[in-house]
């Protein structure tokens, strides 16, 4: 296999990662919902919360992102 | 851009000079990344300074200045506490500047090709020095109010002594990652949603040079999903900025509360 097409594979690859992060950050808003609902007076004190948890597994879906664009443009 | 069929979504982040050229001799050279920056701050400055007449009874812009002063200020007294006040600066400029830059850098000024918008918090550069400042802040201050005693930081206060030999290397890394982490997610998330963008336009062009009725489908698809990512790009700008601050808050918070 030559060096082009191993590196469109590994790209292809690489962005399994950011459908991980799709489950991730659902999941943090789903359990949020659930909650939420179930006290809805509470929700608002936890916006920040729900931020925080929403960037912190958005940011290995970007990284994903991140490695497939350096498998295909800096090598 | 959409010439021969080649897409280069990479283009549209190149930096290069308005006047002048880059060379060995001038160092610094006036590019498109320091026009849009100029831009940025213009907007922020004009912004601002509508905003801050006083008046006893306020107009809506005065409102709307009060209101994102109050917001950040909220966000930062309840992740730092009483002493939260000191570091709303700084938290207020990150915030802010991170929203317009996001912002402006989806404007679709397109249309007059040295109009086009450069997003300049699609460079790490930007994000990347935000995020140094957030860490200089944060270890200043915890070295400075704390000491040595700072670093208790990584040990979990109440746990058993074996999990506090496990625990403290890890939480050791999780620190030492957070400045890339910080600097990198507004960076990737803008960057991302360009490039998904610049695609998606080139499909546009394309479909519309394809001359066919499965052109035109593809148009409308592209059209439809472009329109829907503009939306989604305004929503990611307004979130990273929000999450960028309230995490410099809360790793400010850290350092000057520990635990």
């Amino acid at each position: 296999m030559d060096v082009a097409s191993a590196k469109l594979i590994g790209a292809g690859l690489a962005a399994i990662g950011v459908g991980a992060a799709a489950a991730g950050v659902g999941y943090v808003f789903g359990s949020f919902l659930n909650s939420a609902i179930r006290n809805p007076a509470a929700s608002d004190g936890q916006q920040g919360r729900l931020y925080i948890g929403f960037a912190a597994a958005e940011l290995l879906g970007l990284m994903a992102f991140a490695v497939a664009m350096l498998i295909l443009f800096a090598f | 851009m959409a010439a021969e069929g080649k897409i280069d979504p990479m283009h549209q982040f190149v930096i290069e000079p308005i006047f002048g050229s880059f060379g060995h001799n001038n160092p610094f050279v006036f590019t498109n990344s320091a026009l849009w920056t100029l831009v940025v701050l213009a907007t922020i400055w004009l912004f601002m300074f509508g905003g801050m007449k006083r008046e006893l009874i306020p107009g809506r812009w005065q409102v709307a200045v009060e209101g994102l002063i109050a917001f950040v200020d909220d966000m930062v007294n309840v992740s730092i506490g009483p002493e939260g006040k000191k570091f709303v600066p700084w938290v207020f400029t990150a915030f802010v500047f991170l929203l317009f830059a996001n912002l402006i850098g989806n404007m679709p000024l397109g249309i007059y090709a040295p109009l086009h918008p450069f997003t300049v918090t699609a460079q790490f550069t930007f994000t990347g020095v935000m995020s140094l400042i957030t860490f200089a802040i944060v270890l200043g201050v915890g070295f400075w109010k704390h000491g040595l005693h700072f670093l208790t930081l990584f040990v979990p206060k109440d746990a058993p002594l074996i999990f506090k030999f496990v625990i403290a290397p890890i939480e050791l890394i999780s620190f030492l990652v957070r400045p890339f982490s910080l600097g990198l997610r507004p960076f990737i998330a803008m960057f991302a949603g360009h490039v998904l963008l610049d695609v998606f336009g080139n499909f546009v062009v394309q479909s519309l040079n394809a001359h066919s009725a499965g052109g035109i489908g593809i148009w409308l698809l592209s059209m439809a999903f472009i329109m829907f990512v503009s939306m989604i790009e305004l929503l990611v700008a307004a979130i990273q900025a929000y999450v960028f601050a309230i995490l410099t808050s809360l790793y400010i918070g850290e350092a000057v509360n520990l635990h």
